[in-house]
């Protein structure tokens, strides 16, 4: 069955024709050429495809793009100002290294910024920790993304984002 | 995933309506099992009814006698209400604790007592707290609903609106996680009732159950070492990569004995 959606996608008015089974991932990366969202399992288990929807972190993996009808969608793509000025939480990656091969970072971004919000920027460790169960990474072993996620809930909180 | 006729009705009829049309409807709420179910094959509706366009599924109402809960409230707002806080602190605690904060962001009560998958955690809170689910064609109650592995008392196409809660004096739950998904590996939720205590354990059988001896125990007296000394027969239990019926069995009386402690 094809379904025409229409959705708000970092800021700009996005549609096409999908079928009914196309997932909002798909959409993202394959109608609209997003392809900074990832996927990284077909258990919904690693958090690689989090974007935000409606001011929600999801799983785009987990969501039909019918479903996303008439929402306002953030991917990663859509944080940075410029190429020049990133957003804080992903200078922070960059900045205390959290990030080896890069596969997990898109979710990883995704989720530290409504994990930050949600905690009305005041986060511990222990939360951040516990706030990433739905993000896997192969390979850094979470202490630098951790450390990264707290300081940059700090340089969120100074820039006002 | 194979593709699929997709509906979005505004009402609870016309979701009941649109199922009953389709050669093989299924309904989705927050769509968090049924889409990696549909992915793996496992399944193939003819057709989807998705019960987001429904707004009178969401919403919390809590009074003196307890807390009802509409079917399509997510894990999240379930979690973070401050009314359900307050009526069932363990059931906002049980919510806050289920998969991860996406999985929480979409899945559902309703989805989720529907599903009845044998390592969920609602069903322990709705068998022990003595629940009662509303359909849209009738009452049940909680220990008549959940039948056996992912079984209920739901026939074809039948919608779940809403959960209602009754409060209890004392209440907790606790799980033993795994690791990678958040399911319970065992959880335990323990509760003193307007009828006595009550225990219902998940993730360890094939369904929810209670364990009668544990209540005996703690109407003798409400204490973590009451409950301590009561074992739960491995036989019938479940077996799996993660865990042995073996293993399962003795969290059983582990989870058992923190709950109790933690409800105070
Ligand atoms: C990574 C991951 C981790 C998870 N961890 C946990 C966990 O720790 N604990 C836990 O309890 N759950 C866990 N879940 C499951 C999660 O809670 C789901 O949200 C829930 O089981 C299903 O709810 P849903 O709203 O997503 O339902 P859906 O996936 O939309 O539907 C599930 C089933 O119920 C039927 N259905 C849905 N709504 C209704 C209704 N109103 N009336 C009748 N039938 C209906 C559907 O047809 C389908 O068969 C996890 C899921 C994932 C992906
Ligand atoms: S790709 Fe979505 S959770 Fe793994
Ligand atoms: S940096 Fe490689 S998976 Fe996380």
């Amino acid at each position: 069955m094809t379904i025409s959606v229409s959705m708000t996608v970092n800021g700009k008015a996005a549609s096409g024709n999908v079928e009914a089974r196309t997932l909002l991932v798909q959409f993202l990366r394959e109608h609209m050429g997003l392809t900074g969202t990832h996927v990284g399992c077909d258990t919904s288990q690693c958090g690689a495809c989090v974007v935000d929807v409606d001011g929600a972190s999801a799983k785009s993996c987990t969501i039909l793009a019918v479903q996303a009808e008439g929402a306002k969608v953030t991917t990663i793509e859509g944080l940075a100002e410029s190429a020049e000025k990133l957003h804080p939480m992903q200078e922070a990656f960059r900045e205390h290294h959290g990030l080896q091969c890069g596969f997990c970072t898109p979710g990883m971004v995704m989720s530290a910024i409504d994990l930050v919000k949600r905690n009305n920027y005041q986060v511990t460790e222990d939360i951040v920790r516990h706030g990433l169960e739905g993000n896997i990474c192969r390979c850094t072993g979470y202490h630098n993304i951790v450390k990264a996620i707290v300081a940059g809930a700090a340089s969120m909180k100074a820039a006002g984002v | 995933m194979y593709d699929f006729a997709y509906h979005k009705p505004k009402s609870v009829a016309d979701a009941a309506a649109a199922v009953k049309k389709a050669s093989d409807g299924k309904l989705m709420s927050g769509g968090m099992t049924l889409i990696p179910t549909l992915k793996q094959r496992l399944a193939h509706p003819s057709d989807v009814v998705d019960l987001a366009g429904v707004s009178d599924l969401v919403g919390i109402k809590v009074d003196a006698t307890g807390v009802t809960i509409g079917a399509m409230t997510k894990h999240a707002d379930v979690a973070s209400s401050a009314d359900v806080a307050r009526a069932i602190p363990a059931l906002a605690a049980l919510a806050g604790g289920i998969g991860d904060r996406q999985v929480r962001n979409r899945g559902t009560i309703g989805g989720s007592v529907a599903n009845n998958d044998p390592a969920a955690d609602y069903p322990a809170a709705l068998v022990a707290l003595g629940a009662t689910v509303t359909t849209n064609e009738r009452k049940i109650a909680a220990e008549d609903f959940f039948k056996g592995m992912f079984e209920t008392a739901l026939k074809d196409g039948e919608i779940v609106t809403s959960v209602s809660f009754p409060t209890a004096t004392k209440a907790a739950y606790m799980k033993f996680p795994n690791p990678a998904s958040r399911y319970a590996m065992v959880g335990v939720f323990v509760a003193q009732t307007a009828s006595g205590p009550r225990v219902a354990v998940t993730g360890a059988g094939p369904a929810v159950f209670r364990v009668k001896a544990m209540e005996e125990a703690l109407a003798k007296s409400w204490s973590a070492d009451a409950v301590a000394n009561v074992k739960v027969p491995a036989e019938g239990l479940n077996s799996d990569i993660h865990a042995s019926a073996e293993y399962r069995a003795h969290l059983v009386t582990v989870m058992a004995k923190r709950a109790v402690a933690a409800a105070g």
